[in-house]
């Protein structure tokens, strides 16, 4: 089942869109200054619905199913949210235009960044990040000119354990700092001797991801940020994982003295099939003048107003600057706003519980058949190493077991990732899934196990009820083709 | 409890099963004294409630669809057809996740396939990646591209004063550990519009350590630069090594020549106008376009075409070598989630527009704009400044203070007015920047202008 390039259905002289006739007299155009060609394609309104829908249809997405992608928190994205964010008051504003005619619109973000605070345990929240990425560029900035403004220049180098995540090394490579890897223990933890050794006055911070990419809490976390505090290095958090810990406890009470949330993972922000995201950036009371900006905030002396406060845009003092233009991606904040305040406290904790509740319900389920590297409680999510032993050794991999879960109709976990475990299987339910649906996955990956040892090339040959088979991703890369031949 | 489907005895069952009797036992890594903590959150809401607040909450704002706008400098109230949002609503594109498993993704990377097509030919250069957060983000990649090209051997990049200020700053914020100079921009305060808006002093700057030039076409003035004079900047640029990279208006593409047919190495700018609605200022869309033979240093996600096992044609993200999760520390970027849904919406709004009717929005902006710039400057007090000609923003002097006639066009005639120039640009006091889009009739127009001249009596 393929379907054409938009540019295939391309018939000279049809449009989708009508447009006006101009209401004003013409204007002389510099003619030469004109553009010749303008190859886009030339389709009617039922072929762009048609072809959209046509491809939507080749998409999975938590909408049609159990999606458990490891780190990606792909929970239920409420349909509310979609609502709202829909809102006219709130797509149709500019943003340049005077406070005063966006209260409602600084109300709701000024707020955010107070919940936000307040579930993280901060002084300080900026929602100008547009990714977790993007929050922890910000985040590594921020610890960067810290120590900086202190006079402290001889700090060049971030500590990172070796289960984070790649974007971790690479915001650090970014800020002009250098990586230090730090080895993890037997039990998954950041090994402490290790950690103590590379802890010095050239260390910037620590960047932790906690619970890590295993889905393991550290069991030596305060002995970690006092470690790091002690030689005058900050805490940095990954909150990529925040999904374990919201509503259950505060990151900036446990030690961490910057941390990036992501909205499109523990706030039920819809994904977009990469985007767009939201990545806040939240910290301890002594960064937060370093804080990316604006932010919104209250305009000092209006706070007993009769009408209520006056919100308005604010740079924090020493800011690393803006990390975006204007504030930020607000269309992913209403949706945020509208999850916590339909959840509240208890909510929230009830998220963490029943996604550490179907994590672990889950790897009970599996893990007599496929090998546990780290054989301990798990949060949000947990690691196996792949398919059994004897599988491995007919040459089934983890990629054959992936690919052949599509065929049972559920996404694929995240696969050979954390780098630290060979084969990797990185499971993450999330807590909006029923125990059926656990039930229903587990059955599948066991079915699977037995499938293999019974027929390897039913793996190896899998997905076959997908709208595609195995595709060449060597061929793609070896002769790369980047849009349409015909354009090229 | 929402979004929570176990029921009292599903809990009991997987409790059991995994050999706990609460909850509570499975957080026992978290330190206790970490968990006696109290959650000052307001009570939560009903959906039926929440939606009473959020309405409440939109209705305190006026927006476009209340107002008349002429307010642009980079963000633009452009019509959106019903057919964008129609696709961008489809579930199995927006509760899905970056394509890593292609067998199932192949909606998303087709889509973004016919996204980065489609760039590349409104911009006339060879490749498009799958988008960055925004157009200031897309040129501080840019920048970063440049130091990569150069193996971070050149370390001066020259800006354009005439690029949008806030770009200018997040290339700053970007770049602030990596030891660059910037040239280009230092002398914005002193600076009037000539001055700002002349590129011939940017080719003077050039030299053996120049990285990259830059510039905005149309700047953040509104205007337009001639081809030839465009040309030989990116020859200036060019004879000393350094990259050429064009930060572009994409519906002025709909009628001016693309930066590909005037030597660009490197295209970007903001998306938003392709489909995507003001919504405050994000989320937008960075797009970022480049010729081949620089593909591997680019950053970003990028889709490829390929085929299946049985010879089926496919489409895969590729060259993923360039990227944080197989290169970490040595990454193009650290950019992973990026503005997908974005790419979905500008892919149909330039499917659907084709290129007929990207050309009518663009001759609509150009015509109306220049109706109302010949009006204003017909105005006793105003003159349209800037002899350059413009697309659909232009600069005019007022007789007061700019925020003083936007209070009087708000309060009395309901007109979001235009930019302050003198935030950005100290000797451009009195100074405003308005923008005209397809979307701004006649009426409003005439209206504007009744406005300004009573705002003056």
């Amino acid at each position: 089942m393929t379907e054409p390039l938009i540019y295939e259905l391309s018939r000279p002289g049809r449009t989708g869109v009508d447009l006006p006739d101009p209401d004003v007299p013409l204007s002389d155009m510099p003619e030469e200054w004109l553009r010749e060609e303008l190859p886009l394609p030339e389709v009617s309104e039922v072929d762009v619905v048609r072809h959209y829908l046509h491809l939507s249809q080749m998409n999975y997405a938590v909408d049609r199913g159990f999606y458990p992608l490891g780190s990606c928190t792909m929970k239920y994205n409420p349909k509310v949210n979609e609502v709202a964010t829909r809102l006219a008051g709130f797509r149709n504003l500019h943003p340049y235009q005077p406070e005063e005619t966006v209260q409602g619109a600084l109300y709701l973000v000024y707020h955010l960044q107070e919940w936000l605070k307040e579930i993280g345990g901060f002084a300080g929240v900026s929602l100008q990040p547009s990714a977790g990425a993007h929050g922890e560029l910000a985040g590594v900035l921020m610890m960067r000119k810290y120590h900086l403004d202190r006079g402290d220049t001889k700090r060049r180098k971030i500590l990172i354990p070796d289960s984070a995540h790649g974007t971790n090394p690479a915001s650090t490579t970014m800020s002009g700092l250098e990586v230090v890897e730090i080895p993890s223990d037997e039990r998954g933890n950041v090994d402490l001797a290790a950690l103590e050794a590379a802890m010095d006055d050239t260390v910037v911070g620590l960047m932790l991801t906690n619970p890590n990419t295993l889905g393991l809490f550290d069991e030596h976390l305060e002995e970690i940020a006092d470690l790091v505090h002690r030689h005058g290095a900050l805490l940095y958090g990954d909150g990529a994982n925040l999904n374990a810990l919201v509503g259950i406890a505060k990151p900036g009470e446990m030690g961490f003295d910057v941390m990036h949330f992501n909205l499109h993972k523990t706030f039920s922000t819809p994904h977009g099939g990469g985007g767009p995201g939201s990545g806040p950036v939240g910290c301890v009371e002594r960064l937060v003048d370093y804080l990316p900006g604006p932010i919104a905030a209250i305009e000092p002396g209006s706070e007993d107003h009769p009408e209520g406060p006056l919100y308005v845009w604010k740079m924090p003092a020493k800011s690393i600057g803006r990390v975006k233009a204007f504030y930020g991606n607000f269309g992913v904040m209403v949706r945020a706003y509208t999850y916590i305040r339909m959840l509240g406290a208890e909510g929230l904790r009830e998220v963490a519980e029943h996604a550490v509740l179907n994590a672990n319900y889950l790897l009970a389920r599996l893990k007599e058949t496929y090998p546990l590297p780290y054989d301990r409680t798990c949060m949000h999510e947990f690691v196996l190493a792949g398919p059994p032993k004897d599988l491995q050794e007919k040459g089934i991999h983890t990629m054959d077991v992936a690919k052949r879960l599509i065929d049972y109709g559920f996404h694929p976990p995240t696969v050979y990732f954390p780098l630290i475990v060979p084969e990797a299987l990185m499971i993450e339910p999330t807590e909006t899934e029923s125990k059926e649906t656990l039930d229903a996955f587990a059955e599948a990956m066991l079915k699977i196990v037995e499938e293999g040892r019974e027929d390897p090339d039913l793996l190896h040959n899998a997905p076959h009820t997908a709208p595609v088979r195995r595709l060449d991703e060597v061929r793609a890369a070896r002769k790369p083709i980047l849009c349409y031949t015909s354009l090229a | 409890m929402r979004f929570i489907p176990h029921t009292e005895a599903d809990r009991q069952a997987m409790l059991a099963a995994i050999g706990v009797e609460s909850i509570e036992e499975l957080f026992h890594d978290v330190p206790k004294k970490a968990r006696a903590v109290e959650f000052r959150l307001p009570e939560p809401l009903t959906e039926m409630e929440v939606l009473v607040e959020l309405n409440q909450l939109a209705e305190a704002n006026a927006g476009t669809h209340h107002y008349a706008c002429f307010l642009g400098a980079g963000a633009y109230n452009h019509f959106v057809p019903s057919v964008v949002d129609y696709v961008i609503s489809r579930g199995e594109f927006y509760t899905a996740y970056t394509p890593y498993q292609p067998e199932v993704s192949q909606g998303t990377l087709q889509a973004i396939f016919e996204y980065q097509s489609m760039i590349c030919a409104l911009t006339g250069m060879e490749v498009s990646n799958a988008s960055h957060y925004d157009g200031a983000t897309s040129l501080a990649e840019a920048v970063i591209m440049a130091l990569n090209v150069h193996r971070r051997r050149r370390r001066k990049i020259v800006l354009s004063p005439a690029i949008h200020p806030e770009y200018r700053a997040v290339v700053r914020t970007y770049t602030q550990g990596m030891g660059l100079t910037i040239l280009g921009d230092g002398e914005t305060a002193h600076q009037d519009l000539e001055a700002l808006t002349d590129l011939t002093p940017l080719a003077d700057l050039v030299d053996g350590e120049t990285a990259m030039v830059a510039v905005q076409v149309p700047n953040f003035f509104g205007q337009m630069a001639s081809p030839q004079e465009l040309t030989r900047l990116a020859e200036a640029a060019h004879q000393a090594g350094a990259l050429f990279t064009v930060v572009v208006d994409p519906i002025s593409l709909g009628l001016f020549k693309p930066p590909g047919e005037y030597g660009a190495d490197i295209v970007v700018g903001e998306g938003q106008a392709l489909g995507g609605g003001l919504s405050f200022g994000g989320p937008y869309l960075g797009f970022f376009a480049t010729r081949r033979k620089q593909v591997h240093k680019m950053a970003g996600r990028l889709v490829g075409e390929t085929v299946d096992t049985e010879g089926q044609r496919g489409y895969v993200l590729t060259l993923t070598a360039r990227e944080q999760h197989i290169r970490r520390a040595r990454a193009s970027s650290n950019i992973c989630t990026n503005q997908g849904l974005m790419t979905i919406a500008a892919a149909v709004y330039m499917a659907a527009l084709g290129r007929r009717g990207l050309r009518r929005v663009a001759e609509l902006c150009y015509h109306k704009a220049h109706y109302a710039a010949q009006r204003i400057d017909a105005l006793s007090g105003f003159q349209v400044v800037g002899r350059r000609p413009f697309f659909k923003e232009f600069v005019i002097r007022t007789p007061r203070p700019v925020h003083e006639i936007n209070a009087y066009l708000l309060d009395e005639w309901e007109i979001i007015g235009g930019y302050d120039l003198e935030q950005d640009y100290p000797r451009l006091t009195n100074h405003m920047l308005l923008a005209v889009t397809e979307m701004n009739s006649r009426e409003e127009i005439d209206d504007l202008v009744t406005a300004l001249e009573e705002a003056t009596q």
